[in-house]
């Protein structure tokens, strides 16, 4: 069998800065109702066509940061800048999938994935014509004119990628987009992931639980530790992605990280 | 439906009941109790009389007033409450309290406010209504997925298409309390002409009782069944369309 050996992981302090950042994160501070602190100092760069995982327990804050990021919610202190453009609220060049799909039950698939399209005022049949490119490209042609009921959950998610993918913009922010899907549904929508990040070229920000999720699929993975919520450490497997996806899977490198990654984070759960 | 083994259709219920009230009927018993095939020949007697279209008209207006505005105004008053938590601690009380109460008692008082006429009849189509509209409403918008409006807002909605999401999602409650209503109405719109008693049905209602007209007034009574009934399924219908993602909500 053909392993690919390039899998390599360095690590590097947590404040990782290059000049082609789209999104840069600097000194977050977010504390909720009765002084529970969310995040603490958060900087952090996202770089253009880059996929970063956040990862990190549950009470670590990934969810949070990544809302900030989104403009859905306002950091206590610090601030978000995409472009060089600080953030204000939600903007068209961010786009969100939700880990519970957030589909419209009303509408059908195409008019669900047509929806950030229909909102930027986009006549009708030309979001339609870019709804229905999108669809194809998530592996969804022929059920166009299905109401998400009749999808299963994976399929459902498809349509929320879909329709992130339909407004281009730069940046897709994934809040746990695989946590509510099976098991094998998420390893097929893992691999068609990578798939995509080859033909759309855009940033892409994932918020997960799962360690082997994180280093499967990302360039960078971003640990954070919780309550509160702080940079941990940073880690760039370097894996080689362009084979068969399934090699990966059985990269002895690829195991080593993940669990070199969960001796880190074992400590905060046990 | 089973019985000893046997497959009966459920018209067979109806048709007993039928048949016992015609057999009750027929040893004259009681001045109140013809048998159902005198209502029933009574029936075209009434339909075909120009006090019933008179009636039928005045009842089918002042009910679809009444109900045009329950549904109006108890979808708004439920998105308030819904939407607003101080108006919601304001009315909850109170909208609780109308639902409940036993709305007869105000007819008085709302004849004595709108006069005796259609008026008073469209208010109590409407008070009898509008507060399960409002509640049903109500529960619709606190079940309102918080991730479809983040969903809306992240794709940059306006305050007003906002606002369509939520109403739309709330959309199963809402025709549910709708249906609810539909019925509550009819019941409104019979006692308040009842208590007016000189127009529509309740004006009928008066005339066949004071001619002792029994056989009349069973036949107004079933086609007031019949017309409540008829409504609820319609509405019913428009439910089950649009049921499925009631479930399909996360």
């Amino acid at each position: 069998m053909n392993m690919p050996s390039t899998l390599h992981s360095t690590e590097r302090s947590p404040v990782a800065t290059t000049p082609e950042a789209v999104i840069e994160v600097r000194g977050v501070h977010k504390v909720y109702a009765g002084n529970i602190t969310a995040l603490q100092n958060i900087d952090l760069d996202f770089n253009r066509g880059e996929m970063t995982s956040l990862l990190g327990p549950s009470g670590c804050g990934k969810t949070t940061l990544l809302k900030i990021i989104a403009g859905l919610l306002k950091p206590t202190k610090g601030d978000v800048a995409v472009n060089g453009r600080p953030v204000a609220g939600p903007g068209p060049e961010r786009a969100f999938v939700f880990q519970d799909f957030a589909l419209m039950p009303w509408a059908s698939v195409l008019r669900n994935a047509a929806f950030g399209l229909e909102l930027q005022g986009v006549g009708k049949s030309e979001r339609e014509d870019r709804a229905r490119h999108y669809v194809n490209e998530v592996g969804l042609s022929g059920f166009e004119d299905k109401y998400p009921h009749e999808l299963s959950g994976g399929m459902r998610q498809r349509v929320g990628l879909a329709r992130a993918l339909a407004v281009d913009a730069d940046v897709l922010l994934m809040d746990e987009p695989f946590s509510a899907v099976d098991e094998q549904t998420r390893r097929k929508f893992q691999e068609d992931l990578i798939r995509l990040r080859e033909i759309e070229k855009k940033t892409f920000i994932l918020v997960t639980h799962s360690i082997e999720e994180a280093v499967y699929l990302s360039d960078r993975i971003v640990l954070l530790s919780p309550r509160p919520g702080r940079l941990n450490k940073i880690v760039t497997p370097e894996i080689d992605r362009s084979g068969d996806p399934d090699l990966i899977r059985r990269n002895p490198e690829y195991l080593d990280l993940i669990d070199d990654i969960w001796s880190g984070l074992r400590a905060y759960v046990e | 439906m089973d019985l000893y083994g046997f497959k009966i259709p459920r018209v067979a219920a109806l048709l007993f009941w039928a048949a016992l009230w015609e057999i009750v009927g027929q040893f004259e018993l009681l001045l109140l109790f013809p048998p159902l095939s005198e209502v029933l020949f009574a029936l075209p007697d009434v339909v075909t009389t120009s006090s019933f279209a008179e009636a039928a008209r005045i009842t089918v207006a002042a009910y679809l007033g009444g109900l045009a505005l329950a549904v109006v105004l108890g979808i708004g008053l439920g998105m308030l409450m819904g939407l607003v938590k101080a108006a919601d601690n304001l009315l909850n009380m109170w909208v609780n309290i109308f639902l409940s109460a036993p709305l007869s008692a105000l007819v008085p008082v709302i004849m004595i406010l709108f006069g005796m006429g259609m008026p008073t009849v469209v208010v109590t189509v409407f008070m009898f209504a509008v507060w399960i509209i409002a509640l049903d409403t109500r529960a619709g918008v606190l079940h309102v997925s918080p991730s479809l409006i983040e969903m809306s807002r992240s794709f940059g909605a306006s305050r007003w298409e906002r606002f369509r999401i939520i109403l739309l999602s709330a959309m199963p409650e809402i025709l549910a309390g709708v249906r609810l209503g539909v019925i509550r109405g009819v019941k409104g719109v019979v006692i308040g002409q009842l208590l007016v008693s000189i127009i529509g049905v309740g004006a009928l209602f008066s005339l066949y009782s004071q001619n002792f007209l029994m056989a009349h007034f069973w036949a107004l009574i079933l086609i007031l069944f019949a017309f409540a009934l008829t409504l609820a399924d319609v509405i019913a219908r428009l439910e089950t369309r649009i049921e499925y993602y009631a479930g399909a909500r996360a």
